[in-house]
């Protein structure tokens, strides 16, 4: 028997409240802070022995295209991506608000504030706002459980998606939940044709609109999500108004700065459309309301009476960055007139993150750099990004973005008297997610540059999950493979070459041949074949370590410390000599030839 | 659930260093004794080498960050992390830190009661170096007379996380006991 509670994280509290809630199709792309809840589906369907179907889908358009089928069927079905990830799906999200869903539909999109490992701090449930959908907003791990069957039911009752948005601080708590017996899973799918709204023209759409906002009239009503009061503390002429996590400090706050029994806290649990009455009400009784919510003011701007809310319009709550609950602290004891000292964390840099000991991607740049030292080098999003500090990445936009940027660098700089090389870097997952696209378009276009497909035969930066080259599944199912190379060649790339970037002159040699190619034919793509270290180890792949010594011939020039940023070689302020951390050395021995002065050697 | 346990710890450290497992480890020692448990942890971009905290809550909270001056205790697996994470303790706090040699309390805006381990050093003579974290713990259940949680308890957890790979079980043992049992 197992246990009925158990220390859930976020994202497996979402899983969970899935699987619970009967969820019979969960698709997702990976994406910090998302990336925990589709695995998470996965094992608790395979403890319960439930059907349905989960997977990882290319990116996240194919992901949330694929759930909606399923609810277009009459099946409870979800998709989980990060909030970028929701600008990738955004085509189909805004025509899916028109055409409203059938069974249970639910959109997942977890939220970055701060950002701790995104490119934006984008507020998800602005583009709820912009599809016209209602977005639910959990304060804890067990919240966001609960919301994910209030959702579902929101969802069929109103025939429309709903956008569950967690935030960072929701998605990677741990807290202790109680399991439930999960609702039997419907899987008799329900297809019915019905043309006029599942494929409807223009004229129809207009109607379907219509019809969206008089649904969204009437969920600013629903019970189930109406806002709560946390505390007893009756209305005076003050009232605070806060969201997500953010409600989950402000009610620490309150009890610490003695507010709980006087100043009312209200929870929104769902920011928009924010209930009618409640905006009406509050507005009425009090003289002034705080709202408190992550990152933009979604809930402020429709509690549309300037004059009397304070927040992030009126300059009272910062616009950038997560709101910590140190700042909640500063913010409620201003506004309810108590006093408490400043308590604050300097935010010291600390640590950079950086390429991990052994990575092959670090021996690919370290290459690139050899080949093309005055190159330009777009680069993109995953662990390769932090190519940054070897100074091989001069920009980062989007996912698949390298690919069409090397070609808009080209087109900005060909009249330059001297064309800079460009060479540009991309993921595998990277590129079957966008880099397709691009690459066609660059062929077309002849655009001479250098694409290296850092091929490390998974998505390591979430957290290793499978790419389409892998040939299993988010249960380790067999599934097909599809070949890199193929997919370049067959985009129309003549040249397409791999090799592995362990051995630097080599692959170095190769990048060269491409750049001379690439000038007259267009695009040449390198594929650097080398599997993530971290990911090789988990799976129990074949690793042999070689032993490498730091030899006497080392001056302490300090050469591979800031070209190659090896974690395990470290030449602290004043040593003569490079120092070998054992502990973090992986063996991989690329250092050694890595070293000007030859002083780095494989022994044994 | 018991009433009136309530204490607040933050263990820091840097990515790879083992800090999930061992706030996971001590949620799992509280949920073991009926007592609610939050936890915040890193994870992503931040986990590649770069500077990491999770923040263990047990007892009645809403919150699952810890607000600086309000810690009872640090675990700190990387010295060089007391300087960043200090302020998170209240009047009086301890902190465990990972060092070879001895660093002073300290005075001032975060008072913190320090005492030092090489977990390091220890780790790798008793087990492997990957285990230093456990030593750290092992420390601060010793010195922490408070705790939510005593040495049975943790390796009880251990002996669930880990059941099935007796070798992984016994250094991760072996190294908790061998914190405990160090002097510095």
């Amino acid at each position: 028997m197992k246990p009925s509670r158990l220390l859930l994280l976020g994202n497996e509290a979402i899983a969970r409240g899935l699987v619970e809630a009967g969820c019979a199709v969960a698709t997702a792309y990976p994406g910090t802070p998302s990336s925990e809840i589709l695995p998470a589906v996965a094992r608790f369907r395979a403890d319960e022995k439930l059907g349905g179907h989960v997977q990882w889908a290319v990116n996240e358009k194919v992901a949330f295209e694929i759930a909606y089928a399923a609810s277009i069927s009459g099946l409870r079905a979800a998709v989980s991506m990060k909030q970028v990830g929701l600008n990738v799906a955004s085509d189909p999200l805004m025509s899916a608000a028109y055409m409203g869903a059938k069974g249970g539909f639910l959109v997942i999109s977890a939220d970055d504030p701060g950002p701790h490992s995104s490119q934006t701090e984008q507020d998800s449930r602005l583009m709820a706002m912009m599809a016209k959908i209602p977005v639910l907003d959990p304060a804890s791990p067990l919240q966001a459980k609960q919301m994910v069957a209030a959702g579902f039911r929101l969802s069929e009752e109103f025939s429309i998606p709903v956008l569950l948005r967690p935030t960072t601080r929701v998605c990677h708590s741990r807290q202790d939940i109680e399991l439930s017996v999960p609702a039997p899973c419907e899987l008799n799918p329900d297809y019915r044709k019905d043309p006029l709204r599942w494929a409807a023209t223009p004229k129809f759409r207009f109607k379907l609109h219509g019809e969206l906002e008089d649904k969204l009239a009437r969920i600013a009503g629903w019970e189930a999500t109406r806002p709560v009061q946390l505390n007893r503390a009756r209305g005076g002429s003050l009232a605070v108004v806060a969201s997500g996590v953010a409600a989950a400090h402000a009610a620490e706050i309150f009890k610490a700065l003695g507010l709980w029994e006087n100043l009312p806290l209200y929870q929104v649990l769902q920011p928009y459309p924010l209930h009618t009455d409640f905006c009406r009400k509050i507005l009425e009784s009090c003289e002034s309301v705080l709202v408190l919510e992550e990152t933009t003011g979604v809930i402020e701007m429709q509690l549309a009476s300037r004059g009397q809310v304070r927040g992030k319009l009126s300059g009272d709550v910062p616009s950038v960055g997560e709101i910590l609950p140190e700042d909640i602290e500063q913010i409620v004891a201003g506004f309810a007139g108590v006093k408490v000292a400043a308590r604050r964390i300097q935010q010291a840099p600390g640590r950079r993150p950086t390429l991990c000991a052994g990575c092959p991607h670090r021996a690919a740049f370290f290459a690139i750099k050899k080949a093309a030292p005055k190159g330009v080098y777009p680069s993109d999003i995953g662990c390769y990004t932090l190519g940054l500090n070897l100074g091989a990445v001069d920009t980062v936009l989007c996912m698949g973005a390298a690919v069409s940027q090397a070609a808009g660098f080209h087109h900005a700089l060909k009249n330059r008297a001297k064309q800079p090389p460009i060479v540009a870097t991309i993921g595998d997952s990277t590129f079957f997610h966008s880099g397709i696209a691009p690459l066609v378009d660059s062929v077309v276009q002849k655009v001479p540059f250098v694409l290296v497909i850092l091929d490390n035969s998974t998505t390591a930066m979430t957290g290793n999950q499978p790419t389409a080259a892998s040939g299993w599944g988010v249960n380790g199912e067999s599934l097909a493979r599809v070949d890199l190379a193929a997919v370049v060649k067959g985009c129309g790339v003549g040249f397409c070459r791999q090799a592995d970037p362990y051995a630097i002159k080599e692959f170095a040699a190769l990048l060269k041949e491409a750049l001379a190619y690439c000038r007259d034919h267009g695009p040449a793509v390198v594929i650097s074949k080398r599997p993530c270290l971290l990911d090789l180890r988990r799976r129990g792949g074949n690793w042999e370590p070689k032993q490498v010594v730091v030899t006497e011939a080392c001056d302490g020039c300090g050469f591979c410390v800031t070209q190659f940023e090896c974690p395990a070689l470290v030449l602290a302020e004043g040593d003569k000599q490079v120092v070998l951390d054992t502990m973090v050395c992986t063996g991989c021995g690329v250092c050694v030839e890595v070293c000007p002065k030859k002083a780095l050697e494989v022994v044994g | 659930m018991k009433n009136g346990t309530a204490q607040q710890l933050v263990i820091s450290g840097v990515g790879g260093q083992g800090v999930l497992f061992l706030t996971r480890l001590l949620a799992e020692a509280a949920m073991d004794k009926g007592l609610a448990v939050f936890t915040s942890e890193t994870h992503g971009m931040a986990q590649r080498g770069g500077t990491v905290i999770s923040h263990l809550k047990v007892g009645d909270f809403t919150s699952p960050m810890i607000r600086p001056g309000c810690a009872d205790g640090l675990l700190v697996l990387k010295e060089e992390n007391l300087d960043l994470h200090a302020g998170y303790g209240r009047a009086g706090a301890w902190a465990v830190v990972n060092s070879r040699h001895p660093v002073p309390s300290r005075q001032g805006d975060c008072p913190l009661e320090v005492a030092t381990v090489d977990a390091f050093g220890l780790a790798r003579e008793v087990a492997s170096p990957r285990s230093s974290n456990l030593v750290v713990l092992g420390r601060a259940i010793t010195i922490c007379r408070d705790m939510f949680c005593g040495p049975d308890d943790i390796v009880r957890v251990l002996e669930r996380r880990l059941a099935g790979d007796e070798q992984r079980l016994h250094k991760a043992v072996t190294a908790f006991r061998a914190g405990m049992k160090a002097q510095q």
